[in-house]
């Protein structure tokens, strides 16, 4: 294939890419955008197999490594879990990420491409951020991956000084940049570029650490756009615009969706980065704010069940801790006997419940729930003064009313589920312990409120037998 | 020692209600309390000996004998002289008592050293205690019954309807005063399809009003009238003239007519002229729940239903007995609620703790020590109110992303500034090759902004694994170094082991990549059903 084949080609890829986002505006075409996204990367990998970059010798290399590798993803994507899926995700950047570096150090080492000059200086500097972006990306989701499946603790931790820490590594990169441009040949540049990798790992360990667990959706987005961006410099290394527009297209697709994140928790996306949510900031609960006083009205699962029955308008607020509970399934046969029944239910979706973007669209659609009926916030927070019944299900921060009523909230001005309009709302939990934000919630002592405790699962098994029963 | 909780037969002449009722009985002994009923005390209710006696209580032949062995005595009226006469020195009486009204009755208990309890004290505004509030279940019947009966002496439908026979108008109804009664009557009355219209002097219960399917109708003037406590406070003259006007019109206008207007430690203001009634049309009714404080009606007669100039004014006073059975019910929750607060312990012993503020409201008699009227609880009585009135509106976005408001041109001007400068950087001192790939990739860049804000955000977790999918789009950059064709200038230099090693190692993690992303977006976007 000639390079000027190979060139169409991968414009014919680019195009396909976009068309593959472009999908993505509703459930009926996503599907459709998916395969695109397929022929899109199969047309891209082979015009570069089979184009001018690539001699025979290397197929079977080519084909033996796609086979595994391609292997090993299938497996993992029939066994994932829909609970899991942020885990996945972030595993996933990983790979990313630590390709990016691969492919840099490649890069650097390999002469067959000689430049001079301004070239060579703007080649070694692209070859140096996008390993720095790989590396950060890399070790970034790793941690991040540990804090969602449990295997690091999703508390922040936040070492003393830490903004000095950053600083630091932040010159650090910079002074083994100018050490790297400034090396005679490859072999000298090797230590600079080798300890700049080293402190890009520590970088992004250090800054995913410091992030709470109720900011993981920001955290998981933005690594997605960092891996969007490792692409990017990887395609401006290699002189590739393939590389440098799918990388911009995932970069950018990353960066909207943490901003979008950040905008549905009415937090900078600095000071989610900073790390520590609802620490050191001296105003737990803040100046407008009591504790709220009163007392909490248990209510039964058959009490429950009841009220669900009696009810004509019911809307579900799922959260974090229906995917702890894996009680989606549970939740999916309720709303199929409450609509049977002749109740009308509906979903209302928080941006970031859960811990990435979309996450409870997708439990609830694995669980074969209508996405008809799944809509939300801005859609149904209107709906809530009709509503007789609205049940939440392991969330806590994202239908705290002190968003609106405490001015001096640490989560003031975060946009709510505005459960507490309905008559009588119920929430799910485990105990009384506060949510991410560790800010108490004043949802439950409200007159029309009514908690019942225990496992999401249990529980809900409980009221799907009262219901059926 | 557990106590033994009696609960006599009401003695009030026309009184059907009872204290407890069996269900609630067996709540009792789980509290470790005897439970002690007066033969025939739940009889005007539908409660039978035989249930009580099933439920675990002991049937006491006569008032003389259940007084006689009661440590805590359960009432629905305040008892009368003669009852307290019959009292065990030193016990509890919870009921309502009314101490304003009936000193009396307050210096008789007093003098068997008792200790008594006023559900009609209750500190109403701590939400803790509306668990225990009788006052608020009863009226909530009241306001039912209220509508009831005015069903029962209206002639026609409350619903419109058309009949073969005709077409029939909906029932107009008016309820002045949307507390507790008044809001259950409007409940009642828009669940039988009668048009509701409803006013209060406080302006807030306008939504409650809406929010049962009535309207609220407003006074032409400016005031506020939510005083202490959650009760209405008295208005003044010029409000009350406006309000005379509007009554008028709606009450020449309405089939129906129900009050509930009630100033605590004052007469019932007379809403309702006599004028007023003569513009209603014949048949028409008025239920005047105010009857027992004078009533809202002028013409009313408290405890009967009269007919005057063709209009049937009610002005019962007892309907929360003529609804017995739910009203014992809910009046039996109410202290069982009350006794859970008191036994906190669970072993049939009751302790009257100062130190918590519904306790405190309630108890007027402590040990033969009058204790009433209780200092007003502390608590952030006026909370809901600054807390509703501040909420706060939506903070503007921060930048001008998507759908939200063009930025400030402040901000604009200082974006493009920077923008340019890093343009002119680029222009002035990068190589010709790189700046065809600086375009590509700004192009670039703005097509997925573009793109990705159309994405819906119930699609955010698949655009992710996808977008991950595609980045896999590095495998490329793995490819052309695996085996590039060798260029003349450098090829003895160059390391191909190392190179070949990285690049294999980087495609293999990318194909992982690269499969697994789409296969488990696939797997994703196929569950997304309607």
């Amino acid at each position: 294939m000639s390079s000027n084949l190979s060139a169409v080609a991968y414009l014919g890829a680019t195009i396909l890419f976009i068309l593959s986002l472009g999908g993505l505006s509703n459930p009926e075409t996503a599907r459709r955008g998916n395969l695109y996204g397929v022929i899109g990367m199969a047309l891209a990998v082979a015009a570069t197999v089979f184009g001018p970059r690539v001699t025979l010798s290397g197929l079977p290399w080519i084909v033996g490594a796609m086979a595994i590798g391609g292997l090993i993803g299938l497996i993992a994507a029939k066994k994932v879990q829909m609970t899991q899926m942020p885990e996945l995700v972030a595993l996933m950047h990983s790979l990313v990420g630590l390709a990016a570096c691969l492919v840099g150090f490649a890069s650097y080492i390999d002469t067959s491409q000689p430049f001079a000059g301004a070239e060579k200086l703007i080649h070694e500097l692209e070859i140096y951020v996008g390993i720095y972006i790989g590396a950060v990306t890399f070790s970034g989701s790793v941690i991040a991956f540990g804090k969602l499946s449990g295997k690091v603790s999703g508390k922040p931790v936040l070492l003393p000084g830490r903004h000095l820490v950053n600083l630091a590594l932040a010159l650090a990169v910079i002074y083994f940049g100018y050490a790297f441009l400034q090396a005679e040949n490859i072999a000298a540049g090797m230590t600079p570029l080798t300890v700049m990798t080293v402190i890009g790992l520590l970088f992004g360990i250090h800054m995913v650490m410091a992030i709470g667990g109720a900011d993981m959706p920001v955290v998981v987005s933005m690594l997605n756009s960092y891996s969007g961006w490792a692409a990017a410099a990887t395609g401006f290394m290699l002189a590739n615009d393939l590389l440098i527009v799918v990388g911009a297209l995932v970069g950018s697709s990353g960066a909207i969706l943490s901003y979008i994140m950040c905008r549905a928790m009415n937090r900078n996306f600095i000071s989610v980065i900073a790390g520590g949510f609802g620490t050191g900031e001296g105003q737990k609960i803040g100046a407008g704010g009591t504790a709220p006083a009163g007392e909490v009205n248990p209510i039964t699962a058959q009490e429950t069940a009841e009220l669900l029955l009696e009810a004509k308008k019911v809307i579900i607020v799922p959260g974090y801790g229906m995917a702890v509970a894996q009680a989606q399934h549970t939740v999916s046969e309720i709303v199929r006997v409450l609509r049977e029944k002749g109740v009308e239910v509906r979903f209302g979706i928080h941006p970031v419940a859960g811990r990435m973007p979309g996450h409870m669209n997708v439990l609830l659609a694995e669980a074969k729930v209508p996405y008809d009926i799944v809509l939300e916030m801005d859609e149904i927070n209107p709906d809530f003064p009709d509503t007789d019944v609205a049940l939440v299900i392991g969330a806590n921060d994202i239908v705290n009313p002190a968003a609106q009523e405490v001015p001096g909230s640490p989560i003031a001005g975060m946009p709510v589920l505005e459960v507490w309009k309905a008559k009588t709302s119920i929430v799910m939990k485990r105990s009384m312990a506060s949510g991410y934000a560790g800010v108490d919630n004043p949802l439950f002592y409200k007159e029309n409120n009514r908690m019942l405790f225990g496992d999401a699962k249990k529980t809900l098994d409980e009221v799907l037998a009262a219901l059926k029963g | 020692m557990p106590l033994t909780i009696g609960v006599p037969r009401e003695t009030f002449p026309g009184e059907k209600r009872v204290a407890t009722v069996p269900e609630v009985v067996e709540k009792l002994l789980k509290l470790g309390f005897a439970v002690a009923i007066e033969r025939g005390a739940g009889e005007a209710a539908n409660f039978t000996d035989a249930a009580y006696q099933a439920a675990g209580a002991q049937v006491l032949p006569d008032a003389a004998s259940l007084w006689g062995s009661a440590d805590i005595v359960f009432k629905v009226r305040p008892p009368s002289l003669a009852e307290v006469a019959l009292m065990k020195e030193g016990a509890t009486l919870i009921g309502f008592i009314w101490p304003a009204q009936n000193p009396e009755l307050m210096q008789a208990l007093v003098g068997k050293r008792a200790t008594v309890l006023a559900m009609d004290c209750l500190p109403r505004q701590l939400s803790r205690a509306q668990k225990m509030d009788a006052l608020t279940s009863m009226a909530g019947i009241a306001g039912y019954r209220a509508v009831i009966e005015a069903a029962n002496a209206f002639g026609r439908f409350f619903a419109g309807q058309v009949t073969a026979a005709g077409k029939v108008p909906p029932a107009k109804v008016f309820v002045a005063g949307a507390g507790v009664a008044g809001l259950a009557a409007i409940g009642t009355a828009a669940n039988l399809g009668a048009i509701v219209r409803a006013n209060d002097t406080r302006s807030e219960v306008a939504d409650q009003v809406k929010s049962l399917g009535g309207e609220f109708v407003r006074v032409d003037y400016e005031e506020e009238g939510a005083g202490a406590g959650g009760y209405a406070k008295e208005m003044s003259e010029g409000f009350k003239a406006a309000q005379r006007a509007m009554y008028a019109r709606e009450v020449k206008d309405a089939d129906i007519v129900i009050t509930t207007a009630l100033i605590p430690g004052k007469p019932a203001p007379k809403l309702i002229t006599a004028e007023m009634v003569q513009t209603m049309r014949p048949g028409s009714v008025i239920v005047d729940m105010a009857a027992e404080q004078g009533g809202n009606c002028e013409l009313t007669v408290p405890g009967e239903a009269v007919v005057r100039h063709g209009v049937t004014i009610i002005g019962y006073t007892d309907l929360p007995s003529r609804l017995a059975r739910q009203a014992s019910t809910l009046y039996a929750t109410n202290l069982l609620r009350l006794a859970e607060e008191l036994a906190k312990t669970k072993d049939g012993t009751i302790d009257v703790d100062f130190a918590d503020d519904a306790i405190r409201g309630l108890t007027v008699i402590k040990n033969g020590e009058i204790t009433w009227p209780a200092p007003p609880p502390q608590l952030p009585a006026a909370a809901p109110k600054p807390a509703s009135a501040t909420t706060l509106p939506a903070k503007p976005a921060a930048h001008g992303h998507g759908a939200g408001a063009p930025l400030a041109g402040g901000t604009l001007a200082l974006l493009f500034g920077i923008g340019a400068l890093l343009f002119w950087l680029v222009g002035a001192f990068a190589p010709t090759s790189f700046l065809s790939h600086f375009t590509v990739f700004v192009l670039a860049c703005f097509v997925g902004y573009m793109v990705i804000w159309n994405v819906t955000p119930s699609l955010h977790t698949p655009l992710m694994s996808v977008t991950n999918a595609i980045s896999s789009i590095i495998a490329i950059g793995a490819l052309v170094q695996i085996a590039p064709p060798m260029g003349e200038a450098a090829a003895g230099e160059r390391p191909d082991g190392w190179i070949l090693g990285l690049a294999v190692l980087a495609l293999l993690l990318t194909a992982i990549n690269m499969f697994g992303g789409f296969a488990v977006t696939r797997r994703m976007l196929a569950m997304f059903r309607k």
